[in-house]
């Protein structure tokens, strides 16, 4: 078991034909995914690395069945590529791109709301279940199957922690980036749940950073529900307010979404917070009584 | 992205909310030329990318039109220190002269987006013309939030709660709600990511007026707005995070004295917190990003380098897509063309990185090699208390 994806995954690649789409596309391919498909507006009936590509979305997913869809288009058009998805029914969107207008992610999130998608980022690494499934842009060669499912606002401080725990000995059963903007598909709590419900995820890492409220909100969700141990990490206890650290989303304004006010309330929660980077691996090692 | 308060209630005015007359001066004949065509008493505003302007003396009531150009004399070329210029304070480079307007009243509006609930939120306060976090946190309930539903957008009930939760007059709240709605049509065409008047005053005669105005815009939406970025005033960035933007490296300048180099935000600030945990200071934030090679690496060492306070570099890269033997390259090469005259802690982890380790080792360098991110920060601050000895 794991989350949301999995060896029968049917993933189409949209703005496949770019250079980073292509790219991505054979690391996917290497790992495992079943990449059934393409989208390139234009380019239909070609094929690309062997696979077919299709003009629009719901052309693809009716041709191949796919259920999910990763997004490499620039942050131009990105909105435009995920608003087609959401429109063609696509069970699971994961949208990679960086730099997305956050007007348009409220559009975006608008039309989620009534559909049948769940997505994924944007500005995020992807989600992966090691061995099987990866749709996105980890290097997947960290990662090892096993019980631990990770959340992060971050990409490569995910790896950073994916490789402590690899390290460890702990594998991973699901790991997710959620994404660094303000506005994202899926937050901390509505992936939470499923973690919960997974019946192979044993402990959850959870990776927060400096501003808005989504830790705060999932310390609330994991205190009422959650019956795995939490580990957390947020970065930006150095961060100065004000100032928004690369990651458009990573801003302490008007004095909150400090690290330091959200290590207090995922405690009070019951969550193990970890006040160094470098201590994740062994507090997850700890908390699984190991 | 930032802009000057006569450039927001420029814009702001161009939407249909209603601003005192000014003018912009960069001299004193400037000064004296506005004061002039706008009639004493007018004010003397300070413009640079601050708040606190007030209490630095940045802005002056004058009665008389020579009394403007004396103030504007004072306060151009000025160092204005304020509690969020920082204590180095910002150089006053153009004053703002204005009308002076009879004030009756001082109160508090936003807009901004609600990141939880992905939608605009407008917050309002009667409590006017001070912090609005202070208010916020001292005393919750004086604020007033009413979210725009991003389905139908603005709609008047939404001034009108507002308006008439400000407690104003029936008159009033039918001036406001246009207002308010000049505002929200502001912040959705022009891709703000803040639109806030602080404060919006009434006069003795009931009048609303916008007395100061901040825009923040979106750096991500401004490839649509090309006037807006027009507006960007590079004197009120830090030089070198100028530099560092020309290259895409995301560089902030902060007052430790680690230099660092990570890629990736969040592994960025990791770093920066792992440096604090080992007992010294991060001299920045730096991410090289997704695509470090040896010609971001090299700026990024030129950049962080230019800032004196820097006594020891750490380099972090977890590599994923970037390939470490690469960054090590980037290493190699930069420490030639630049002079690393202070001790350099590298730690390199994920794809190729025994093989970058090994290049580093055979290229001769004088490089600390790390491979936890524990052992990374703790050498980089030995290797500052070694050099402090």
């Amino acid at each position: 078991m794991s989350i949301l994806v999995d060896a029968a995954t049917k993933v189409i690649v949209q703005g496949m034909t770019g250079s980073e789409g292509s790219f991505h596309t054979k690391k996917m391919i290497e790992s495992g995914t079943r990449v059934v498909a393409g989208v390139t507006p234009g380019k239909g009936g070609q094929t690309h690395e062997g696979i077919p590509v299709f003009d629009s979305v719901s052309e693809a997913m009716a041709a191949t069945g796919a259920n999910a869809s990763v997004i490499f288009v620039p942050a131009a058009f990105a909105a435009d590529a995920a608003l087609e998805a959401i429109d063609a029914g696509i069970p699971l969107l994961v949208t990679i791109t960086e730099g997305i207008p956050v007007r348009d992610m409220v559009k975006v999130n608008q039309a989620l709301v009534r559909s049948r998608t769940r997505m994924i980022g944007p500005n995020c690494p992807g989600i992966i279940t090691p061995g099987r499934c990866k749709i996105g842009i980890m290097p997947a060669e960290i990662h090892q199957a096993g019980t631990v499912g990770v959340l992060s606002r971050s990409g490569t401080l995910t790896y950073e922690a994916v490789d402590q725990l690899s390290r460890v000995g702990l594998g991973q059963s699901t790991c997710i980036g959620i994404g660094g903007d303000p506005i994202i598909g899926s937050p901390f709590t509505s992936l939470l749940p499923e973690f919960e419900a997974d019946p192979q995820t044993e402990a959850v890492v959870l990776i927060g950073e400096i501003g808005g409220t989504a830790e705060e909100e999932a310390a609330a969700w994991i205190r009422d529900n959650m019956s795995k141990p939490v580990i957390s990490f947020i970065a930006g206890a150095t961060a100065p307010p004000g100032r928004r650290m690369g990651h458009a989303g990573a801003i302490i304004s008007g004095g909150k979404g400090t690290a330091a006010e959200k290590k207090q309330v995922l405690r009070g929660a019951g969550i193990h917070v970890a006040d160094s980077p470098a201590e994740i691996g062994q507090m997850v090692l700890h908390a699984l009584g190991r | 992205m930032n802009v000057h308060e006569y450039q927001a209630k420029e814009i702001l005015a161009r939407f249909g909310v209603k601003v005192p007359r000014g003018k912009i001066a960069e001299n004193v004949d400037q000064v004296r030329e506005a004061a002039t065509e706008i009639g004493a008493p007018v004010m003397v505003k300070a413009q640079v990318h601050a708040g606190g302007r007030g209490k630095g003396g940045g802005i002056k009531f004058c009665k008389t039109i020579d009394e403007a150009v004396e103030q504007g004399e004072r306060i151009l070329g000025m160092t204005l220190v304020t509690p969020q210029t920082g204590p180095h304070g910002k150089v006053v480079r153009k004053v703002y002269v204005t009308e002076a307007l009879d004030i009756a009243h001082e109160y508090y509006l936003s807009v901004l987006i609600d990141r939880a609930r992905a939608r605009m939120t407008v917050m309002a306060s009667a409590e006017g013309g001070v912090e609005i976090e202070k208010v916020a946190a001292e005393t919750p309930e004086k604020i007033l939030r009413q979210d725009v539903n991003p389905a139908v957008g603005y709609l008047p009930f939404v001034g009108r709660k507002i308006g008439f939760g400000l407690g104003f007059s029936a008159a009033q709240v039918k001036a406001f709600t246009k207002m308010l709605g000049a505002m929200i049509r502001c912040f959705d065409e022009c891709d703000a990511s803040l639109v806030e008047i602080n404060p919006l005053v009434t006069t003795p005669d009931g009048e609303l007026y916008a007395l100061d105005a901040k825009l923040n815009f979106d750096d991500n939406a401004l490839f649509r707005h090309r006037d807006i970025a027009e507006l960007r005033d590079l004197h009120e960035e830090d030089p070198l995070e100028v530099e560092a933007s020309r290259y895409d490296l995301n560089y902030i300048k902060l007052d430790g004295t680690v230099g660092c180099m990570v890629n990736g935000a969040g592994l960025a600030m990791a770093t920066m917190d792992i440096i604090d945990l080992a007992g010294a200071r991060p001299a920045n934030f730096l991410d090289v990003g997704g695509a470090a090679n040896k010609e971001s690496v090299t700026n990024a060492f030129r950049i962080l380098l230019s800032d004196h306070d820097v006594r020891a570099v750490l380099v972090n890269i977890f590599g994923g897509i970037v390939r470490c033997d690469r960054v090590a390259d980037g290493i190699i090469a930069a420490a030639r063309e630049v002079k690393i005259e202070v001790p350099l802690v590298v730690r390199l982890q994920g794809t190729n990185a025994v093989q970058a380790r090994k290049m580093l080792a055979d290229s001769g360098l004088e490089v600390l090699v790390a491979e936890g991110l524990d052992e990374a920060a703790k050498k980089v601050v030995a290797a500052i208390e070694g050099g402090a000895a």
